[in-house]
């Protein structure tokens, strides 16, 4: 077994270091959730489903950046329709479907759907083009799509749903709803996210994204992103293969901002803005391109960060600031990176030496 | 590379921690890496058992810091003043940081709520006091917010109660007090969309000011994200003719609007409601901008009774400046648990939830007296909303002055 370990594959290794890191952290927090006097503390506590939204979010996005190749500077859209558009949709369900477990995967279909539908709209005209146009346009579409949720006021009555734009001009009858209310955003009546659902939606967007990866498909997708002409001239339809995974990657995205939207008792459009879409791309940079495991820690640890900082009150973020570059430098030191080359030869040494 | 990255994390974390010795000012706190690696203890009210642990949010620092950092002064100085007289009942307060923010709000709850927090001031600002009652909420833990004014905040939550008066009813009363005192013959608005405050305000204006015969000339508005330049709105209430500009909004947007409109020359007169308050402590703001601005709100600094000079004097000695009503506000919110916390019996060693049970029941019963309030008895009704009368002011020479 463990020479098996040893001559796996490398990316078998990663993918299965992946879930292990996953799927063991879920199962020590749950345990000390369960078992411990006041579980794993209110902060932390509060955190779960963040960290969970978040560490899928990097998982997307890493999809589009360090598989795909592309640069999108506008995940936080992707997002922010998941959110409103799923915590609509759970919230027009209420009364039909009455288990909250069953109702929150509905939105997160929901805001998959829409979420996947407009990256295939945006991805049209965008991933035939070469360069940083896709950087580009998806920084501006995120700018849009925060105006117009900002404008939108989404109702639901008796008689069915109720849309205006600009101003409120909705009249709902007797036991209706505003849904989404225009700047003020969305109103949750119940929060229906929870630890759980958030880790299920990790470990299936892990699926999703090694299934893909690993398949002829993925294959297709890489070979597209490290020589798109030697791609093309062997038959591989760039377009197509960019759009397959930057479709998979926004309804991953929209899941996430369901999961999101729906831990909270009020939210807005302004949440998801341009900072949103750089922060997620930090978690991917800081983690590794293309490197999965990497982004899920990236995630959680800078997800935690800003309130682990609490101590240093005014100077939180500064401080945040000054060990997002001290990571940043650690992980990108040649000396450091040589230091560890000769470490693990030497360890392979004494290892091979020893099974002699 | 795994080993390397976790050493830089590891490296991270350990400067973190290291730095916490001297950076951090509140010992109740826990270590910054401790928490990050989910090996929290639960936190056992140790220290001080004899005092109640009071806890609030709001916005420290950002946009809207004015407001926090003032109701953070004014609390400590009701706790300094109560535990130095050593009665029964003794505090010890604990403010986080929210920047204004739902979300951050709740991390911000959270923390207090690992540290112990028995008793809650809730949020200083609305949004992120919608966010943290519902939490108020579902944790029995009874929250009196100084100045979290949305009807929201309150609504379906029988253990949030609010110290300042609700949005509806400070639109209702500024566009009464503009109609009674013949203000204005125009009235233009300029309102924040996406803000609850602002909309309910408004919203409350506009229906008032029509049963009322008030000519509402025009309404504008803007988000947080454009929110730094307001030639647009000026321009409109300009033509429009308006004479009065009614302003339902925070500090920082409308000390923007007063140096815009004087850059373009067009002097009408301002009024505004509490988020006004504040506005003479802006920094790089010129004050005499705002001289003529006429403001709503419960507290006046310059009042002649004793209790509120005597507060003032405190908090001039203390901060060096004079305190906006979210000082009061949250002066009186300690007071009123002092009293509330009295005649129900509380003591320090009961949990959370027996005093969340026992103030529920109190706080409908009591009529408490303070700043706020116009020197009238403050009480409240069994939804958390409070009954006491607002106060115009008018800056005046570069303070704020009663109006008649």
């Amino acid at each position: 077994m463990k020479k098996n370990l040893l001559t796996m594959n490398k990316s078998t290794r990663s993918m299965l270091f992946t879930y292990i890191l996953v799927i063991g952290s879920f199962i020590i927090i749950q345990l000390l959730r369960t078992f411990k006097d006041g579980g794993v503390g209110a902060v932390l506590e509060g955190q779960l489903i963040p960290i969970c939204a978040y560490v899928t979010m990097a998982l997307a996005l890493n999809l589009v950046v360090g598989i795909s190749g592309e640069l999108s500077l506008g995940h936080a859209g992707f997002m922010s329709i998941g959110a409103f558009m799923g915590c609509a949709a759970a919230g027009a369900l209420s009364g039909v479907i009455p288990s909250a477990p069953v109702r929150l995967a509905v939105a997160m279909l929901v805001g998959a759907a829409l979420a996947g539908f407009f990256g295939f709209l945006i991805g049209i005209p965008v991933l035939r083009l070469n360069g940083d146009y896709l950087a580009i346009v998806t920084l501006a579409f995120g700018e849009i799509i925060k105006s117009l949720i900002t404008n939108v006021y989404l109702g639901v009555d008796s008689k069915g749903f109720q849309f205006s734009f600009l101003t409120d001009k909705n009249t709902l009858g007797e036991g209706g709803m505003q849904l989404i209310k225009g700047p003020m955003g969305v109103m949750n009546t119940q929060r229906i996210s929870s630890f759980v659902a958030g880790f299920v939606l990790v470990v299936i967007t892990l699926v999703v994204i090694f299934n893909l990866v690993n398949s002829r498909t993925g294959r297709a997708i890489m070979a597209a992103r490290d020589n798109r002409i030697a791609a093309e001239s062997v038959g591989i339809s760039v377009t197509k293969y960019k759009m397959i995974a930057f479709v998979t990657s926004a309804a991953l995205a929209g899941t996430a901002g369901t999961l999101d939207g729906c831990s909270q008792t009020t939210f807005v459009a302004t949440k998801f803005d341009f900072n949103t879409s750089i922060l997620i791309l930090v978690f991917v940079v800081l983690g590794g391109l293309g490197n999965m495991w990497g982004s899920v820690i990236a995630a959680a640890a800078l997800t935690i960060l800003p309130e682990a900082l609490r101590e240093f009150a005014d100077y939180r973020m500064l401080v945040y600031a000054i060990v997002l570059i001290l990571v940043m430098l650690a992980t990108n030191n040649p000396t450091l990176w040589n230091w560890y080359a000769r470490f693990q030869r030497k360890k392979a040494e004494d290892k091979g030496g020893a099974e002699q | 590379m795994k080993k390397l990255f976790s050493l830089a994390l590891a490296l991270a974390m350990t400067m973190s921690l290291a730095a916490c010795g001297g950076g951090s000012n509140s010992s109740a706190s826990q270590s910054g890496a401790a928490s990050s690696t989910g090996s929290v203890s639960s936190s056992t009210p140790s220290e001080a058992s004899n005092a109640f642990k009071l806890g609030g949010t709001g916005p420290l620092t950002g946009g809207a810091s004015i407001y926090g950092i003032a109701a953070q002064r004014g609390a400590q100085i009701a706790v300094d003043e109560i535990n130095a007289e050593g009665g029964d009942i003794q505090f010890v307060l604990r403010y986080e940081d929210d920047v204004h923010d739902p979300e951050k709000a709740v991390n911000a709850y959270n923390a207090l709520k690992e540290w112990g927090m028995q008793i809650s001031l809730g949020s200083v600002t609305s949004q992120p006091g919608i966010s943290t009652s519902a939490l108020n909420y579902e944790d029995s833990i009874f929250a009196l917010t100084p100045s979290a004014s949305s009807p929201d905040v309150i609504s379906g939550k029988d253990n949030v109660y609010q110290m300042c008066f609700s949005d509806p009813n400070q639109g209702l009363a500024s566009a009464q007090y503009i109609s009674e005192q013949n203000l204005g013959e125009k009235v233009f608005i300029i309102w924040k969309s996406d803000d609850n405050y602002s909309t309910g305000i408004k919203d409350k204006f506009v229906a008032e000011a029509e049963a009322l015969g008030l000519n509402v000339v025009g309404n504008a508005t803007f988000t947080t994200d454009t929110q730094t330049d307001f030639t647009v709105q000026l321009t409109q209430a300009k033509q429009a003719e308006a004479d009065l500009l009614f302003l339902p909004i925070y500090y920082d947007a409308a000390s923007l609007i007063l140096t815009q409109a004087n850059a373009m020359g067009y002097a009408p007169k301002f009024f505004g409601v509490d988020g006004m308050d504040g506005i003479l402590t802006v920094e790089g703001f010129d004050t005499s901008l705002a001289e003529g601005v006429m403001l709503l709100t419960p507290f006046n600094a310059d009042a002649e009774d004793e209790a509120t000079q005597h507060f003032v004097k405190a908090y001039q000695d203390k901060y060096g400046e004079t305190p906006i009503q979210f000082a009061a506000d949250a002066y009186d919110c300690v007071y009123a648990y002092k009293q509330a916390l009295e005649t129900a019996g509380c003591t320090p060693d009961m949990s959370a939830a027996d005093i969340n049970a026992k103030l529920k029941e109190t706080f409908p019963t009591i009529t408490f007296t303070g700043l706020t309030g116009d020197g009238a008895g403050i009480t409240w009704d069994a939804t958390g909303a409070v009954s006491k009368s607002p106060k115009g002011m008018v800056i005046q020479n570069g303070v704020y002055v009663g109006m008649d």
